[in-house]
């Protein structure tokens, strides 16, 4: 059994009268990559949120390598951040700066570099790596949303952080766009250890790489298991999702 | 829901809304003194509120100038006492018109773009982009703006002192006839270093409260467009009367416990 990084515990968050998570447990294991898979507007994001600590859960707790991060104060909390990288639904890019000051915020703030090359080459290197060479001097808001979400990926993995959570990252993208999205996850994992907690709509693909996979169903996590385990599974709500998924892909062929 | 229900739970709120309003004035005052500064940032501020905001203060507090002399020569006239009317304006403007109005006129130029700038930032997530980076949005967005308030409110003042008091001198003397010489006599024998004193001081005090309103308002918003166009009212609104509230009390401060 792998090392578990991560932790959550029985975590409940409402937004006033609405319940959005009743009590999810999940384990993550280090230098893997795990997938939260549901329907839209059952609380992923929310979830990833109550993990990096953006929002903090009603109830429950949820440990990184063994420390509750719920009972962490705030200095605490952004100590812990160092090690990790996170990918906004929408980006979330700074609309006042540029694309390459977007990326070298977390190499300047998180590892503290001001040499002006250095910062450059990473800079040019990490745009490579998610297709965009040369759009360094360009704002985000001359920018498409998929290529917004492109620089939010390389600036989430800029600093290298130990675990990266990325909230759909494929999702506005063209197919083969979209695969190379997953290569560079694979990628990150396989060649860097990033462990990666990826959330995603694109169940078919994610099959082929991911090693665990979660089903987040009303406010609990339904199922958690390898993807060999979930196409063996009867779990109704997960076939559906499957099955689902897959169907649409014979359609398309 | 009864009556005294509804009395209630809008105390817990307004008791709740308070309590966080200290603790993030707190943590404002208490990130001021921990190093490393940012001074890129902070003459940026500074530009934004100082540099660009002299003609509109100026012109502010030139025509604020014109309108004293005009009504307290007129008034003096009665008593043949024109020749003090320098003097009067001079104390009116560097104890409390300059500052305040100074005050007034960046509230609505700077104060409510702050809300809008950082409230813009909040509802788009970049707030909390910035905090998974391991950066204080307070430290990176608000301080930097408190310290340039804190530079450029008494200069913008001082411009202004000297922008009103030659206003009132301009009509005084160009316009209602004042003779000219008795006037300045007059004012520069009465205006004392403590009149100018008092305002840049309240100045800094104003430029310290306006900027943190408006940042607290900034970073509390959420629900979109429309919260974001509250939180700019409710910041815009509020530092106009804590402005004031202030004023009264550093005056009271001033006059009865530094006889100033
Ligand atoms: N800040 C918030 N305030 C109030 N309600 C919220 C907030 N954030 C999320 N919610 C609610 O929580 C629920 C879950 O939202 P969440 O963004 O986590 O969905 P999701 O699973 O990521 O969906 P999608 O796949 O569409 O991104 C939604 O019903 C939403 O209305
Ligand atoms: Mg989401």
């Amino acid at each position: 059994m792998d090392n578990e990084i991560i932790k959550v515990c029985g975590v409940w968050k409402s937004f006033g009268t609405h319940e959005v998570l009743r009590g999810v447990d999940l384990s993550v294991p280090e230098g893997r990559i795990t997938t939260i898979i549901g329907k839209s507007g059952t609380g992923k994001s929310v979830l990833l949120k109550n993990i990096i600590g953006i929002l903090k859960p009603d109830r429950g707790e949820i440990f990184f390598e063994g420390r509750d991060l719920t009972k962490m104060k705030n200095q605490e909390l952004l100590e812990l951040r160092r090690s990790m990288g996170y990918l906004f639904q929408d980006a979330a890019l700074f609309d006042f700066m540029s694309v390459e000051e977007n990326i070298c915020f977390p190499l300047v703030e998180q590892l503290g570099l001001r040499d002006g090359g250095e910062l450059r080459r990473r800079v040019a290197r990490l745009l490579e790596l998610v297709e965009l060479p040369g759009i360094e001097k360009k704002y985000p808001s001359e920018l498409s949303g998929g290529m917004r979400k492109r620089v939010g990926l390389a600036r989430a993995i800029a600093v290298e952080p130990r675990i990266v959570l990325f909230d759909e990252p494929t999702t506005g993208l063209d197919p083969i766009l979209a695969e190379s999205i997953d290569q560079l996850i694979i990628r990150v994992n396989r060649e860097l250890g990033m462990t990666c907690i990826v959330i995603s709509h694109d169940i078919a693909s994610i099959f082929s790489f991911t090693d665990r996979l979660a089903l987040l169903y009303d406010g609990v996590i339904e199922f958690d298991g390898t993807p060999e385990e979930a196409k063996r599974s009867d779990h109704e709500i997960l076939r559906q999702f499957i099955s689902n998924s897959f169907r649409q892909i014979d359609s398309e062929r | 829901m009864g009556f005294f229900e509804k009395i209630g739970l809008y105390l817990i709120k307004l008791f709740n809304n308070v309590k966080d309003f200290a603790v993030f004035l707190w943590e404002c005052c208490r990130w001021m003194f921990i190093p490393p500064y940012r001074f890129g940032q902070i003459a940026d501020h500074t530009e934004r509120i100082g540099l660009q905001s002299i003609m509109i203060v100026a012109i502010s507090t030139f025509t604020t100038g014109m309108i004293l002399a005009l009504q307290l020569v007129n008034i003096m006239r009665i008593f043949r006492a024109e020749i003090y009317a320098g003097a009067a304006v001079a104390m009116a403007m560097s104890r409390e018109l300059a500052p305040v109005i100074t005050a007034f006129v960046l509230v609505a130029k700077n104060g409510s773009s702050m809300t809008a700038e950082i409230g813009s930032m909040k509802v788009t997530e970049q707030i909390d982009a910035m905090e998974t980076m391991a950066v204080s949005p307070l430290r990176y967005l608000v301080v930097p703006r408190i310290f340039a308030s804190i530079f450029t409110f008494p200069a913008l003042t001082a411009i202004a002192n000297v922008v009103g008091v030659y206003g009132g001198y301009f009509i005084s003397t160009k316009i209602m006839q004042v003779n000219a010489e008795a006037y300045l006599h007059m004012m520069y024998f009465l205006v004392d270093p403590d009149d100018i004193w008092t305002g840049l001081v309240k100045a800094v005090v104003f430029g310290f409260l306006v900027t943190v309103i408006c940042c607290y308002h900034g970073l509390r918003t959420s629900g979109g467009a429309k919260g974001l166009g509250r939180r700019t009212t409710a910041a815009v609104v509020q530092s106009t009367i804590t402005v004031l509230i202030a004023d009264y009390f550093l005056t009271y401060f001033f006059i009865n416990f530094c006889g100033m």
